[in-house]
């Protein structure tokens, strides 16, 4: 990860594209003081390159860039503690949450393996309506080259009843489809 | 009571346990649950990950189905509660994305409704209700009770418990005679997906959490949330592993042990499915029982026969010594007294007084050794008593 270099007063460019991630997450981020709170309690701040405070940081400095491309909005959990200390009320998960769509949008994507869980969990409910666990991890250890990553749990989940052999349908997968699709058309708006 | 029910696609899964004893603890109190017609996955977190609309359309077309029929929600998997939450905030306090969002499924919704978690249902039965239908009482049982994120958090839509320092599940737990050790992880996260899509550092995640649970003194985790126990109990071996440190600690859904204490098998509840064997520490507990009632037995007896000693021996002692006082008084009375007053002419009347009073000898006797100020105040009015009787004379 490259440090940032660049100090100065956000172009016009980025303020208008901070304040339509800021409607997005439904909180404003000049409202941070940066005291840190959400990055001591933060459980994944250990394997941050940013912590969530940093993120902020960058935003209110305007480097949208380097934000999208920190790992670290790949890797909250969105556990949601952040939000719920920060004295000063700014919804840090929410914010985590825009950045990870915007990061998809622009096919900025630094953790390629979350992002593709990501899309191997919502074409499966695309499809089905239901989520179907056995093919989401079929098709991510494919993806990622990971042929036998937890291959000893897949037996005894089998065993235990915990693995469908074939997904769940479910009747009305035509109003799923059309969810999906009216999301997407409404979001481009 | 009567609920729409929304399983959720881990509870026809990985976390059909989950379902099972949900099931079975809706039967035994008498609640009522109609499952959803024909719902749809929440989109979970890969949902709101990638495309907000469609993360708060996909639960709100269940919620909406639900709606039609007057009825709340229960929704047992924490990470479907949280998405049920949110579509429901959004909806009420965002007039554009209800509009968008009715839009979108194609159907009304006004959020009239309300999703519940597993712990708020059995907290609206009722702590008496549960315990009364208590007939294997878990006592024996020592259980840290692991809330994690999405139960408790964002506060603001769950509008349920503490988010810092949750205690529906531990009230729930001693209802049904187990012990909830106190511990710091019980809202710590466990990684979630983070065990798939980057082992390294989910697997540190579960560590810390089974290590806290282990040195509070837990012997097993309580769990509402099929994610946590994911986490827990099937990579619970991975992360042994990894740390080189066993911890061999069962972990159960709230439901299971609700069933279970009320008189269902272990199997019945689907304890058997769990990866960490988890049906012997169920098994031990009646004995475990018995052995701690008679530790306590034995205690209490022993503490009653320390308090019966100490007071007869100092009951004895207190005796000997008025004894010994006693027989001063009698040898050297004016030794003795002079502990008691400064004039000389005063300790000469006071020895004489009790040298012919056997009754004033020992009443005072008896003060010097128990009460030193009270055996004063004697010394000074028999003094006076015998100074008056002299002048009368």
């Amino acid at each position: 990860m490259q440090k940032v270099a660049r100090i100065g007063p956000p172009t016009e460019e980025e303020n208008r594209l901070l304040s339509q991630l800021e409607k997005e997450a439904g909180t404003d981020i000049k409202l941070c003081y940066q005291c840190g709170k959400c990055s001591a309690g933060c459980p994944v701040g250990f394997a941050m390159d940013y912590t969530p405070r940093q993120v902020i940081r960058l935003l209110q400095l305007g480097l949208v860039d380097e934000a999208l491309s920190a790992e670290s909005i790949w890797l909250c959990a969105t556990c949601e503690t952040c939000s719920e200390r920060c004295p000063r009320g700014v919804d840090i998960a929410s914010l985590m949450d825009t950045l990870r769509r915007e990061a998809l949008r622009r096919g900025k994507i630094t953790d390629k393996k979350v992002a593709l869980f990501n899309k191997a969990f919502l074409d499966t409910v695309k499809k089905y309506g239901r989520s179907y666990e056995t093919g989401i991890l079929l098709y991510h250890n494919l993806a990622t080259r990971q042929l036998f990553k937890d291959a000893e749990l897949g037996l005894p989940m089998m065993k235990r009843g915990k693995v469908h052999p074939f997904p769940e349908k479910i009747k009305g997968r035509d109003k799923i489809q059309q969810i999906f699709k009216r999301a997407e058309e409404i979001g481009r708006e | 009571m009567k609920l729409a029910y929304y399983p959720g696609c881990s509870l026809d899964g990985s976390a059909i346990e989950y379902g099972l004893s949900t099931q079975r603890v809706a039967s035994i109190m008498g609640v009522e649950l109609k499952e959803i017609e024909d719902w749809n996955c929440c989109g979970a977190t890969a949902g709101h990950n990638t495309d907000k609309l469609l993360s708060l359309a996909l639960p709100a077309r269940n919620l909406a189905l639900a709606e039609k029929e007057g009825l709340d929600v229960l929704a047992p998997c924490a990470a479907c509660y949280n998405r049920f939450k949110a579509a429901e905030h959004a909806v009420r306090e965002d007039e554009e994305l209800k509009a968008k969002i009715e839009h979108i499924i194609d159907m009304p919704y006004k959020a009239s409704n309300n999703t519940v978690s597993v712990l708020e249902w059995l907290t609206d039965i009722g702590l008496d209700h549960i315990k009364k239908k208590v007939k294997n009482s878990l006592k024996g049982m020592k259980a840290a009770c692991y809330y994690g994120c999405l139960l408790v958090r964002p506060s603001s839509h769950t509008g349920f418990d503490d988010p810092e320092d949750p205690r529906s599940m531990d009230e729930i737990v001693k209802a049904l005679g187990a012990e909830a050790v106190d511990w710091a992880y019980k809202t710590e996260c466990c990684g979630a997906a983070l065990a798939t899509s980057r082992p390294e550092i989910g697997s540190k995640m579960i560590y810390e959490v089974l290590r806290d649970a282990k040195e509070a003194g837990a012997e097993c985790i309580v769990t509402a949330c099929p994610l946590c126990m994911m986490n827990l109990d099937m990579r619970q071996g991975q992360v042994e592993k990894r740390f080189k440190e066993k911890f061999n600690l069962p972990v159960y859904y709230i439901t299971e042990l609700v069933a279970i204490a009320c008189g269902d098998k272990p199997e019945e509840a689907g304890v058997n499915k769990h990866f960490v064997e988890a049906m012997s520490y169920l098994k031990e507990l009646p004995a475990k029982a018995a052995r701690i009632e008679e530790e306590e037995k034995a205690k209490e007896a022993a503490k009653k026969a320390k308090v019966k000693e100490t007071s007869e021996e100092s009951d004895d002692e207190t005796k000997k010594k008025i004894d010994a006082m006693l027989k001063g008084l009698e040898k050297n009375p004016e030794k003795v007294v002079s502990k008691l007053l400064e004039d000389e002419e005063k300790v000469k009347i006071l020895a004489e007084v009790i040298k012919e009073d056997e009754k004033k000898r020992v009443k005072l006797a008896e003060a010097m050794v128990t009460d030193k100020e009270k055996a004063a105040k004697m010394a000074e009015a028999l003094v006076a008593g015998e100074l008056k009787k002299r002048q009368k004379a």
